[in-house]
């Protein structure tokens, strides 16, 4: 059982693609090695920067043979047939065996596909995994036409037995297969012959190589968390940093050094962001003052002066880095302290979208939705607006220009230099939050209202101009936005119209995009809209009334909006369905709820899902469904059947069975009840006040045959399901509820 | 290879032309036009392209109105020079030819960390693209290394390995200066000794003024127009020449067009007459001159063509 050991030995790999890479080559190799015949135990793939390995163990020395039978012709069958069978099988007339059959003497073919020796198959398997290598990005390099990340040099590729190595042959344009390598470029440099994985990896220590990335990676933490150790501190943890300096280096030598106290009033976010992004720094901190003092350096080798002059380089590398960003910072203080204005007015020149505009122009939307937004959400007005004017002022900044990650947060800093209310300068910060799905959501009144505007706007201008997200082609991040406004209002447990704040902004939206608009006519509507909501019916009655005066852009706009509205709001719903279904939340429950009145506030969606969902849990709420759907199907049959609708009430003197009348006796406890509950919105009172109607329904229908003989009876008996019905479709659409 | 220490920035300059002379490379002058890099020089650009075998080192002053701090600030400057190396095709130990540069001119290999670090290079103007690294001594970027797929559009094959050094970054780490204009421009021991500042503090001044405030917009943008029309206009002249009867195409006059439409968009941009958007399209137009420089160039005999 040889074993098989793989290296390919290149220029510098970048870090980032290593990991992939390591994957790629597993799988592509033994992946082709079972398609060719060949098992394996084992494999495990290393990379550093100029080497990609892999190692399987346990091959097979061959692939097996296969032997396949065939039958012919019939011996006395004509000439021509047999040749024809001796072709396709590569065989002679003697070779045939000849076997009786019912029919007579029939020839059969016995054809053997020999096994193949393993350093073939693996040679193929390599060549075909070099050259259809899926790296990121690849390269030609001299004359070749080969493409590797980087130039690639030698290529390992052994078959190791008990009794030696064999290797294994290959040429890939020029490069031919052998069973040597390289040691560490600066500390020991030349060729290394090996025979097998475990001697590659013993060699290659000696010769200053780590090849083990997860080695590599433990020797710098526990390296560095050492020596912070020794001096009180601690190494601020970054796991993607250390990945990522563990694929820089070969053989990882830690240095700590000293940042500067020229630099220690930076803010911490600034020192840590400078110092990972440009110079692969790890931070070390104070544990008991989280102050950022010292840094750690990963070299790539050893020296006789101890890394001396390599931290003194390195040192003064990050004193000019810091040195600029000292100079971003008191540059943007100035303009803090002195006229922030200066910063808004320049995002004048700021293309947002060809589209959509300016950020200028994006923010004075953002200003007016938030100040809009901000009673609903326990803001004040004018300050959420001022907020907003604020909130992307950090985009000119130039720490913002040099770190763009740092957005928001310099806004914090800048907005608390400059003496701004507090609310202010955690809007900066908070409006851009939720980021991700584990990313909390902001809760204080001002950044509410300015998160909500933000993303509402970026929704909506994507809306009004029909650049909507398609399958996974989502380039604004549209769905972030719609996921981030519904936990804002859900996690905050706001009762927001949305639908008033979608038509306003989409208004806003298309009245820059149409021609022919006057500013006049559009605040008119735009009132009209905050002082009576929703598009919809209420804007065409709007649009009636303006008929005739409106400018055409405005009646353009009019005949769109109502569609655009709706069709976002929608796109809200299937996005709260996406977020409840894994909460657990079924879609019927939800669109039970979704179909009833006042679904544009996503509160009271939830709670009345949560409810419900909560009474269909119970035997009386399932039971109850039930009912209803019997209910509503003789309803619906006896109301096509008859042409009327049975929807005039009841009357309790009209019935005659005992089980009628206690139906009737409990709708007229409970409906009050449901509707009370309604009203106050406690979902879970009117819930169960419908369940509680469950023993009457289910007696009702036992007991009373509805379609009686007597027309009177049989009228009063399909209203009285009729006020069934009412009652349960008051609380949710339950014909939505499956099963 | 001298081991010492150099003393100067011309030293460092004439070290390294010797140790590519040495290493082959014809020692070229610099281009005598403005250009915001090395990479400008038709010696890199157009020989890139092509077939024939080629090897050139040179010193290219580059400038880059946007980056002028007036000489104050210790890094930045609008005018600077950087040096440049192309070999085409790039040879299987450039790696170890470039590391044989760094200590030619004083870089003690035993001391200090080296390392080459992703760096995918990009030339919107030039419609070129490369896969490499910025090479890091201890931390600092000391140069570009570059393996060109393409440039005006064409894919390079063969592939041309490109070095570039930033030069003053390079010899201020050398020399252990902290301020550019600090450092020794020639011997500090000779009786005249001149630093970095003798020669440049004052033109730094100068230039910076007049790229951010004083240079004519209008005119500028005249002369960039003038120029893009003279690139297609000499492009679009039949290539037997009538006079002698020999086939010329004019590749050379028509990239100088192309090299001055960039300089002047790069003044244009310093005087923050450019907008966003309008930056696309301006870059846009250049690099539409310099893929026909590049289509031209292929059909000439530098560029490997055979009548």
């Amino acid at each position: 059982m040889p074993d098989l050991l793989i290296e390919l030995f290149s220029e510098e790999i970048p870090a980032r693609m290593q990991a992939r890479a390591r994957a790629d080559l597993q799988k592509l190799i033994t992946d082709g090695l079972v398609e060719g015949g060949l098992t394996y135990a084992s494999a495990a793939a290393f990379s550093t920067p100029r080497r990609l390995a892999l190692t399987v163990e346990g091959l097979n020395d061959e692939s097996p043979t296969l032997r396949e039978e065939r039958k012919g012709p019939r011996v006395d069958a004509p000439d021509k047939a047999i040749e024809g069978f001796l072709r396709a099988t590569g065989l002679t007339r003697e070779q045939l065996d000849v076997r009786d059959e019912k029919k007579g003497q029939v020839y059969f073919a016995s054809i053997e596909k020999p096994g193949r020796p393993a350093a073939q198959i693996v040679a193929e398997v390599l060549e075909k995994t070099i050259r259809n290598f899926p790296w990121p990005k690849s390269m030609r390099w001299g004359a070749g036409s080969l493409r590797w990340v980087r130039p690639l040099h030698t290529i390992l590729c052994i078959l190791s037995r008990e009794d030696g190595a064999e290797i294994v042959p290959l040429n890939i344009d020029g490069i031919t297969a052998g069973d040597t390598t390289q040691g560490h470029r600066f500390m020991a440099a030349g060729e290394i012959r090996v025979t097998g994985f475990d001697d590659y990896a013993a060699k290659l220590k000696r010769a200053k190589v780590i090849i083990d990335q997860a080695e590599r990676a433990e020797t710098i933490w526990h390296d560095a968390t050492n020596m912070a150790f020794a001096q009180g501190l601690e190494v601020v943890e970054d796991k993607g940093l250390l990945t990522e300096v563990a694929g820089l280096v070969e053989w990882p030598v830690v240095l700590m050094g000293e940042i500067g106290d020229d630099f220690l009033n930076l803010p911490p976010e600034v020192l840590q962001t400078s110092m990972k992004e440009h110079q692969k720094f790890f931070s070390v901190s104070d544990p008991k003052t989280g102050k950022i003092l010292k840094f750690v350096t990963v070299a790539n080798r050893e020296t006789t002066d101890n890394g001396a002059t390599i931290l003194a380089g390195n040192q003064k590398v990050l004193a000019a880095r810091l040195s600029d960003a000292k100079f971003f910072w008191e540059n943007d203080l100035r303009v803090a302290t002195s006229d922030t204005d200066q910063w808004v007015r320049a995002l004048d020149n700021v293309t947002f979208h060809n589209k959509l505009g300016t950020q200028a122009a994006r923010i004075d939307r953002i200003a007016a939705l938030a100040a809009e937004i901000a009673p609903a959400v326990g803001a004040e007005a004018d300050l959420a607006a001022q907020a907003a004017r604020f909130a992307k002022a950090d985009l000119s900044s130039e720490m913002v220009y040099e770190f763009p990650e740092l957005q928001g947060l310099m806004g914090r800093y800048y907005a608390q230099a400059a003496g701004m209310d507090d609310a202010i300068a955690a809007a900066a910060q908070d409006h851009y939050a939720p980021l991700g799905p584990s990313d909390d959501v902001p809760t204080a009144p001002v950044s509410v209202a300015v998160a909500l505007a933000d993303k509402l706007d970026l929704l909506t201008g994507f809306w009004a101009i029909d650049e909507k997200p398609t399958g996974s082609k989502d380039p604004f991040a549209l769905r972030r936005a719609a996921l981030g406004v519904i936990r804002i209002a859900l996690e905050n447990g706001l009762r927001l119209k949305l639908d008033r704040f979608v038509d306003a902004q989409l208004l806003r939206h298309k009245a820059k995009l149409v021609e022919d608009v006057n500013e006049a006519e559009v605040l008119d509507l735009l009132e009209e809209i905050a002082a009576r909501g929703v598009f919809g019916a209420a804007f065409n009655t709007l649009r009636e009334r303006l008929d005739g005066d409106a400018s055409n852009g405005l009646q353009a706009i009019g005949a769109e909006l109502p569609d655009k509205s709706v069709n976002l709001l929608s796109f809200f719903h299937d996005r709260l369905k996406v977020y409840l279904r894994d909460q657990g939340l079924k879609h019927d429950v939800i669109d039970a709820c979704l179909a009833m009145p006042g679904n544009d506030d996503l509160t009271l969606v939830v709670a009345r899902a949560r409810a419900l969902a909560e009474v269909l849990a119970t035997e009386d709420g399932e039971n109850l469904v039930q009912g209803f759907k019997r209910a509503n199907n003789i309803l619906t049959q006896a109301q096509e059947k008859d042409g009327v609708e049975y929807s005039y009430g009841a009357d309790p003197k009209f019935a005659e069975a005992d089980e009628e009348k206690a139906l009737f006796a409990a709708l007229e406890t409970s409906k009050p009840a449901i509707d009370a509950a309604l009203e106050a919105e406690d979902f879970a009172a009117a819930m169960s006040g419908m369940a509680a109607l469950r023993p009457a329904v289910d007696a009702f229908f036992e007991a009373v045959q509805v379609n009686a003989d007597s027309d009177v009876l049989r009228r009063n008996r399909l209203n009285l399901l009729n006020m069934i019905r009412e009652a349960c479709l008051g609380v949710a659409d339950l014909t939505r509820i499956e099963g | 290879m001298s081991a010492e220490k150099p003393r100067s920035f011309q030293e460092i300059i004439l070290r390294l032309q010797a140790y590519w002379g040495a290493q082959g490379c014809a020692v070229l002058q610099p281009y005598d036009m403005e250009v915001g890099a090395g990479t400008f020089h038709p010696a890199t650009t157009l020989r890139s392209l092509g077939t024939q075998p080629w090897a050139a080192a040179y010193v290219q002053p580059s400038r880059r109105p946007t980056d002028g701090r007036y000489g104050e600030n210790p890094n930045r400057l609008q005018h600077y020079y950087q040096y440049q190396v192309l070999i085409k095709p790039s040879p299987p130990d450039l790696q170890d030819l470039y590391l044989g540069s760094l200590a030619a001119i004083g870089i003690d290999m035993g001391l200090h960390d080296i390392r080459f670090v992703e760096d995918d290079w990009e030339s919107p103007t030039l419609g070129a693209w490369g896969l490499g690294w910025e090479v890091w001594c201890d931390g600092m970027e000391v140069s570009q290394f570059t393996y060109f797929q393409q440039v005006g559009g064409h894919d390079c094959t063969p592939v041309s390995g490109e070095l570039t050094y930033g030069l003053e970054r390079l010899a201020m780490y050398v020399l252990g200066v902290d301020h550019v204009m600090d450092m020794p421009y020639n011997d500090p021991q000779t009786p005249i000794a001149l630093s970095y500042g003798d020669v440049f503090r004052q033109t730094e001044g100068e230039y910076s003024r007049w790229n951010f405030d004083v240079a004519n917009t209008d005119t500028l943008l005249k002369h960039f127009e003038d120029a893009e029309a003279e690139c297609e206009a000499i492009l679009d002249q039949p290539y037997d020449d009538p006079k002698t009867g020999k086939r010329i195409v004019m590749v050379h006059p028509a990239y100088d067009q192309c090299i001055k439409a960039s300089h002047l968009f790069n003044l244009l941009d310093a005087r923050g007459v450019i907008s966003v958007t309008e930056r696309q399209a301006y870059i846009g137009r250049v690099r539409a001159l310099a893929k026909k420089c590049a289509d031209a160039f292929v059909l000439t005999e530098a560029g490997g063509y055979v009548g």
